[in-house]
């Protein structure tokens, strides 16, 4: 296919993977952030074409991951109500919750859907004027606009039986909170091209000066993510740190200003809570005040539902790049993708399920899998 | 930053106390259904229980046949391509033609929904007519139930088949060896998304059509000019994915396949990189997987690039003496990654 395969071409790939070996001097930590980036790293088995020493680690990228447990809970208290329809993108039907999975909750006869958009929710809402209908609306800026958008169309369309039910989070203020950490120890960031394509780059020059850490904008074919490496590389061993855009064939510097105005007339920032991760102020979106009648939350007065976590997971240490999937003694045995323990091991997206998907097995089978902290 | 600690990771989960769609998807939630639930119950006397079709051998001297059964249950019941009658003929006819059987009977159970017009059921039935005579099987007996409105997806379709063995023919998922070649029919993962393009309504340029085919004519050509091989199979739930996992674990080898290799129609390929799918996992409905020694692979690829319904068909990968029970694939860009069974449905990807 034009405009992909020549992302996926071998030759391509092996002088780029030259170049990075010839540029690396000395072993770098560059974490990818978007949870798209590691399922191609690893679907692709890149890790495994670079030199030693070039470790990449995982960042908090995956919205499935970082959904808090009380919005899966809450999640769970509304699509156990009668009457309701609850639509999904179809990873989150997997998260486990403190009861139990929507999975679990639709085989006990709850109306649980998965939509590839969620406009087609808000169809479904039109369609059954009987029944409320509400969208997990979880991701970063990258769907955040589709879902704006379904607010704004229900609105425009004056329906009554619509509802989101909203855990959008940011990516910058989350690669603030990784840098800002005592034990962070990334060097550098492959910066998230799709989150760029609709904000653009500009909000990341901040944390480029204040932490002298390069950030490469990249793409998500194999040959965007080894182009990105190489970029990463080159500032460090050069001592900069700048925000580079390697992927203009998507990301204008402002991004894409329709999607922006749409996001300000439907959202505001507020604090988010992150799983694994914990609070980070001003890290995710909810409606604002002229949308509240269309927040899920507001309307089932689910709110109120708190969940503690215990320690038995390090989901949070992986998703900040200080452990592996693989440095977790539950991975591969307790904890697998038909039984995950926690969020990392449920979405496709998720550092520990790409793992097992792809890697778990390399090293027996004499393929070097990355180097271990 | 506030670190938390991670959560009382809600611990799940193959202990569900309830069906899921995921146990019907041919992964890992089928397999332990059918591992934990079925076997122990009916015993599991037959060695050949967890091959497509049954070897039975009618007393002595009586010759063998292959016995096999499928439901289906497709939403929507017409798609481009086919419909669930077509797909009930094939999909029982397929079983016993990878078994290296001769499709000779079918019996055809229907469960029907109150109010399906009965236009929509004669037009399966002239299918299944149609498919049959495609396979030179003969439907022989058959059963009719209704059930109420809103108990049933409009019909249901149980095929029940009956092949018999030439003399001497043995295929069996645990037959592979190392240095043995893997050959794919064609292209993969085109019945799987002809049938989402339509269920989700999701429209392209090109129609994607269903491969949903009768194999039994390919089949015999494929054995009677090459009676070395070792083992075949239809790549339906689970996909190519599937099949190739079941005869790693079945031969207690390791398998090896060549991304770049595997034959993929371009609409399809755009579909699943839209949808967020990877046609491995896509079900077929007219392809099988073959299994060859090394010496016979291109004479047997020329053999069936002949057949009608083997034009695209690719030596894809090679039995290993690796680690035995699992699947690498090299990838398009010389990386290497395993290809597991997936846990149950697979899930488009949010973004």
């Amino acid at each position: 296919m034009k405009f992909l395969d020549e992302y996926r071409d071998a030759d391509a790939a092996a002088a780029l993977v030259r170049a990075i070996g010839r540029a690396a001097t000395r072993p770098w930590t560059i974490m990818e952030v978007c949870g798209g980036q590691t399922h191609t790293i690893v679907r692709y088995g890149l890790d495994t074409l670079l030199p030693p020493g070039i470790e990449l680690v995982h960042g908090p990228g995956c919205p499935v991951c970082v959904t808090p447990l009380e919005m899966i809970d809450r999640a769970h208290a509304i699509a156990a109500k009668p009457g309701v329809t609850f639509c999904s993108f179809g990873d989150m039907l997997r998260v486990p919750g403190s009861t139990g999975d929507l999975l679990r909750l639709k085989s006990e006869g709850a109306d649980v859907r998965v939509v590839y958009s969620p406009l087609d929710a808000v169809n479904i809402a039109a369609a059954n004027p009987g029944r409320q209908v509400v969208f997990f609306a979880i991701g970063f800026e990258t769907t955040a606009p589709a879902n704006a958008m379904s607010a704004w169309m229900a609105k425009k369309r004056g329906l009554t039986n619509f509802s989101l039910l909203v855990s959008h989070v940011l990516v910058p203020p989350t690669i603030a909170a990784i840098l800002a950490a005592p034990d962070n120890r990334v060097q550098a960031f492959l910066g998230p091209g799709h989150v760029c394509a609709v904000v653009g780059c500009a909000e990341y020059e901040p944390l480029v000066e204040q932490y002298r850490v390069p950030i490469v904008v990249t793409g998500f074919e194999p040959i965007d993510l080894l182009d990105g490496v190489l970029g990463a590389i080159e500032q460090l061993e050069a001592g900069r740190a700048e925000v580079e855009n390697r992927y203009a064939r998507a990301v204008r510097p402002d991004g894409n200003l329709r999607s922006r105005q749409l996001l300000a007339d439907v959202f505001e920032v507020c604090d988010r809570k992150w799983r694994g991760v914990g609070l980070i102020p001003n890290s995710g979106w909810r409606l604002r005040d002229e949308y509240r009648a269309f927040d899920a939350e507001h309307r089932f007065t689910v709110g109120d539902i708190e969940t503690q976590e215990s320690e038995v997971c390090i989901s949070g240490e992986i998703l900040r790049g200080l452990k592996k999937p693989h440095h977790c003694p539950a991975f591969g045995t307790e904890c697998t993708p038909q039984t995950p323990l926690g969020a990392t091991m449920v979405s496709a997206e998720g550092a520990c399920a790409a793992y097992h998907a792809y890697g778990r097995h390399l090293e027996p089978l004499g393929i070097r899998v990355p180097a271990r902290a | 930053m506030t670190i938390k600690g991670f959560g009382d990771c809600p611990v799940p989960r193959t202990d569900y106390d309830r069906i899921l769609l995921g146990h019907g998807s041919g992964g890992r939630l089928t397999a332990d259904l059918i591992g934990k639930l079925f076997l122990p119950a009916f015993g599991g006397a037959n060695a050949t229980a967890l091959e497509d079709s049954a070897t039975l051998t009618l007393g002595e001297g009586g010759g063998r046949i292959a016995f096999t059964t499928d439901s289906f249950v497709v939403r929507p019941v017409f798609f481009p391509g086919g419909d669930i009658g077509r797909l009930a003929v094939c999909g029982t006819v397929n079983d016993l033609a990878v078994a290296g059987a001769t499709p000779r009977f079918l019996a055809a159970a229907f469960i029907l929904e109150e109010g399906l017009p009965l236009a929509d059921l004669r037009k399966i039935a002239a299918s299944m007519r149609a498919a049959c005579d495609e396979a030179g099987v003969e439907l022989v007996t058959g059963d009719t139930k209704v059930v109420d409105r809103g108990k049933g997806d409009q019909v249901f379709v149980t095929t029940t088949g009956v092949g018999v063995f030439p003399p001497g023919r043995s295929l069996s998922i645990r037959n592979a060896r190392p240095g043995d070649r893997i050959l794919v029919s064609g292209t993969i993962g085109d019945h799987g998304v002809a049938i989402l393009s339509v269920r989700e309504g999701i429209e392209f340029e090109t129609v994607l059509e269903s491969d949903v085919a009768p194999l039994a004519g390919l089949a015999d050509t494929m054995l009677t000019a090459c009676p070395s091989i070792r083992c075949m199979r239809d790549p339906t739930r689970g996909g190519l994915a599937g099949v190739l996992n079941e005869l790693a674990v079945a031969s207690k080898v390791g398998v090896r396949v060549t991304e770049s290799k595997l034959p993929v129609r371009a609409e399809v390929r755009a579909a699943c990189e839209m949808l967020g799918l990877d046609p491995v996992y896509v079900a077929n409905e007219g392809k099988l997987v073959a299994v060859v020694p090394a010496d016979d692979a291109e004479r047997l690829l020329a053999t069936v690039r002949k057949h009608p319904l083997g034009r695209n068909a690719a030596l894809i990968g090679t039995v290993t003496d690796g680690r035995a029970g699992f699947v690498t694939m090299e990838s398009l860009v010389g990386g290497e990654r395993v290809v597991p069974v997936l846990a149950g449905e697979q899930m488009p990807r949010i973004c």
